[in-house]
């Protein structure tokens, strides 16, 4: 078995303006073998697998398909070797049918440049006995299921003959039943001889299936076993190096008064009946699985999205939110999850980005004040330590810490008293992640309070003083610093922690 | 690290002053090629030629920079000029005449504000649809006749303070205008903001709706004096003057360096395209080219310049991203 490497790369590094993403990279899948690449977010698993699927070209180092050499220049051309990715969050056009998108681009031909709708009729009820799919070819996307479309992206692959699948974090948004119909599918794909890399940071998952488990940090590879050599606490520790809770630049602050009371908020997009208050000088965290609103409860919260009931109190001063100006003027800002959404504006430079949200203390009567606007600026920015080359470049040119950057000087200079942080370190390396946790404990011994929403619980873990746990939009649990554990955190999340009855 | 920051500088640099190169470059070309292209006369002629189209495009900048766009322009012009001319032969005032040839232009474009934040109807179709309505009033409401003897409006047209033309001091001043309201004021910072990225815009607690309406309401007041304009410099109230005017006032911008991405464009670029445009067909003419060959020449420099600056933006992103940008970073799916 061990000549029969269907992908290898070797020595492969890329590196994006300021980020070193990828090091010296070295990997293997076999035939008939699931290898599960974990890591932290920001690891580089994403772009190693974007370079494989080659979407991106690495600045050095090769790949060989089979044991031959290959360039992969395009996703076109990774197809054409056999190379098939799974993406974790899906596109696809709603309102084609499961045949039309089976085939897509490579639509079989009739005379004339005709498509030919019989052949693929007859190859897609093909397909789908084959794999034992119960589909009809004329659904329309838009109506299938995440996990559904996700079958359909590994049929595409079986119907290439694919033999290297790959899947990124394949489970971030299916139910446990898909996950259970999801595991027998890779096992049926293993036991045919195809190579699949199995993207995961979930420990359950990727003890259930894989062979082999490289573990990449910081744009290395730390350490590739069998599974076997492996145990969970093992790979948490080389996932996240030596920082596990400790590390994170936390200091004991003094809280204060109850600056912020959220009672009994609910709102359309997914929270329901929230409570809870933060105090002055307080990191207060908000962990929970993908979808379990915590995002959507502090969109609403910061007035860009709507709430139907429940009260906000600003040092005890009720408030209205309808729109994100209310909040602000009562002290309360956001940095979004969704930087290049919701954060920059790409096109226009740091300085504009960073005056974005407070014009009023450099306009006068609509007028602009230049020079002060300047000064401003640059002080804000040398603060947080934005690495650019003048204040006058687009925002589109730095690297994601520093736009993070950008985003955080916006709201500085709003000086607000509560902060939202909604996975402020998503995307962005691990520099850049220190400067940001430096800078919240900053923030906190001024006085300010923080809001941290976050899915990384070792970041969370060691930067909160207080934790809120979310399932299904309500809060399922709340702990203080010393009750911090993983475990405890995923139990409420997962709400398995209910007491009796 | 130095060398690259000296790139980058040089890019921006290049990208943007590159239109003020082409024109000066266009300058001494047409002057070579015809020795009368830089007289005063001349020059003033074209200036004046161009007034109308280029208060229109100082509006459509405004729009463009904020993610929209008017279509309606020219009809607009159109029942503006000819409201405000009546009115002229009703009361005798011009300043009456004037403020009416405004309040129409800003009242259609209230509409078009309207439609396009209130209804969510696209700008195209918004503007589209008044394009149609407002050409529709100006024939009704003049029975499709022109208004001839319009007496001393036509001084808005045809006077001068020393060798300038009135159209032109209102262009200069309309320009000044469009300058200052984009480099200097948070509303202009604002539009670039709401054009850039609408969704962070709105996430910095900039009133989104206020921007937009105020931008076309902006642009409905160039557009009322570009009517007043149009007609006294044609010495007749018009209802069908004006139509394609929408598309001559969008060439200037995009020229000028207006991105319809939104989020970037300058006065000066769109006065720069304003000339370069009034220019060629300047010269063409003096060169005797004939008039049907001028328009394929027109508009393949329309398709030159935007797809040089198209190009020019794809090979920087290349340059600084290793081509990091160039698939759709995954939309989140939502259900």
């Amino acid at each position: 078995m061990t000549q029969n490497l269907l992908l290898e790369v070797k020595h492969i590094s890329k590196a994006f303006p300021g980020v070193k993403a990828l090091d010296d990279v070295s990997f293997s899948v076999k035939a008939g073998s699931v290898h599960v690449l974990c890591g932290e977010n920001g690891a580089g698993k994403s772009t190693l697998m974007k370079i494989i699927n080659g979407i991106y070209q690495p600045d050095s180092g090769e790949t060989f398909v089979r044991g031959e050499k290959v360039h992969i220049g395009s996703p076109i051309k990774a197809g054409e070797l056999g190379i098939s990715m799974i993406f974790q969050e899906l596109n696809y056009t709603p309102e084609m049918s499961i045949e039309e998108s089976l085939f897509v681009g490579r639509w079989p031909k009739k005379r004339f440049g005709l498509i030919d709708w019989r052949s693929i009729r007859e190859r897609t009820l093909q397909l789908l006995e084959q794999e034992n799919l119960p589909y009809d070819p004329e659904t329309k996307l838009k109506d299938l299921s995440i996990s559904n479309l996700q079958m359909l992206e590994i049929l595409k692959a079986v119907s290439r003959d694919s033999d290297v699948i790959i899947m990124d974090e394949p489970t971030s948004s299916i139910t446990n039943k898909e996950i259970e119909i999801l595991f027998q599918k890779i096992d049926n794909l293993r036991a045919r001889g195809k190579a699949i890399v199995y993207i995961s940071h979930k420990m359950d998952e990727i003890f259930r299936i894989a062979d082999e488990i490289s573990i990449l940090r910081d744009g290395r590879v730390v350490e590739t076993r069998a599974k076997d050599e492996f145990d969970i606490d093992s790979v948490i520790a080389l996932m996240v190096g030596r920082t596990l809770g400790h590390g994170y630049p936390k200091e004991d602050v003094a809280r204060g008064e109850t600056v912020l009371e959220v009672e009994h908020f609910s709102g359309p997009s997914g929270f329901d009946d929230v409570s809870f208050h933060v105090k002055k000088g307080e990191i207060v965290g908000f962990a929970g699985l993908v979808g379990a609103g915590r995002t959507e409860l502090v969109r609403a919260l910061f007035g860009l999205d709507e709430h139907f009931h429940g009260t906000v109190k600003v040092h005890g001063n009720p408030i209205k939110i309808r729109s994100v100006q209310d909040s602000i003027k009562s002290g309360i800002v956001m940095l979004s999850e969704d930087r290049r959404r919701f954060g920059i504006v790409p096109v226009r430079d740091v300085k504009e980005n960073v005056t974005l949200a407070s014009m009023e203390q450099f306009f006068k009567n609509g007028h602009l004040y230049t020079a002060k606007e300047r000064s401003k600026v640059e002080e804000i920015c040398g603060r947080i330590n934005v690495k650019m080359p003048s204040i006058d470049v687009q925002v589109s040119t730095l690297s994601g810490g520093n736009q993070q950057k950008v985003v955080l000087s916006k709201w500085m200079l709003q000086d607000p008293d509560i902060l939202i942080l909604d996975e402020p370190t998503r995307g962005i390396d691990v520099g850049a992640k220190v400067e940001i946790y430096k800078l919240m404990t900053t923030l906190v011994k001024e006085g300010k309070s923080i809001i941290m929403v976050s899915s990384e619980l070792p970041e969370l873990i060691g930067m909160c003083d207080r934790m809120y746990v979310m399932a299904a939009g309500r809060i399922t649990g709340e702990l203080e610093r010393a009750e911090f554990s993983q475990e405890t955190i995923m139990r409420y999340a997962m709400n398995m922690a209910r007491r009796a009855s | 690290m130095s060398s690259l920051i000296t790139r980058e500088k040089w890019q921006t640099i290049k990208s943007r002053y590159s239109i003020y190169l082409v024109l000066i470059v266009m300058i001494i070309a047409c002057n070579l090629l015809n020795e009368n292209f830089l007289s005063s006369r001349n020059i003033a002629n074209i200036s004046a030629q161009i007034s109308v189209t280029t208060i229109l495009a100082f509006g459509e900048t405004l729009l463009i920079i904020a993610g929209l766009l008017d279509l309606s322009c020219g009809s607009v012009l159109a029942l503006a000029g000819v409201m405000s001319v009546f009115i002229y032969k009703e009361t005798g005032s011009m300043p009456v005449a004037f403020g009416i040839g405004l309040l129409f232009g800003v009242a259609c474009n209230y509409i078009n504000g309207i439609l396009v934040w209130n209804f969510r109807i696209p700008a195209f179709i918004a503007t589209l649809a008044m394009m149609t309505v407002a050409r529709g009033i100006s024939l009704l409401f003049t029975r499709g006749q022109n208004i001839y003897q319009i007496g001393d409006y036509v001084w808005f047209g045809q006077g001068q303070v020393g060798f300038v033309p009135i159209p032109v001091i209102f262009m200069v001043i309309v320009g000044i205008l469009t300058w200052y309201i984009l480099g200097h004021t948070s509303f202009g910072r604002s539009l670039y903001a709401v054009g850039g990225n609408e969704e962070a815009a709105r996430a910095s607690g900039i009133n989104i709706g206020r921007i937009k309406i105020g931008a076309y309401l902006i642009n409905g007041a160039f557009v009322g004096l570009a009517g007043i304009l149009m007609m006294a410099r044609t010495n007749v109230g018009a209802p069908n003057s004006g139509q394609g005017y929408e598309f001559e006032a969008l060439t200037a911008a995009i020229i000028g360096g207006t991105s319809f991405s939104g989020g970037l464009g300058t006065a000066g670029g769109t006065l720069a395209g304003a000339f370069i445009v009034g220019f060629l067909n300047n010269i063409m003419n003096l060169t005797g080219v004939d008039s049907y060959l001028q328009q394929v020449i027109k508009g393949a420099i329309i398709a030159l310049a935007v797809g040089y600056d198209m190009w020019a933006k794809l090979n920087r992103t290349k340059k600084t991203l290793g081509a990091a940008r160039i698939p759709n970073e995954p939309k989140e799916a939502k259900k």
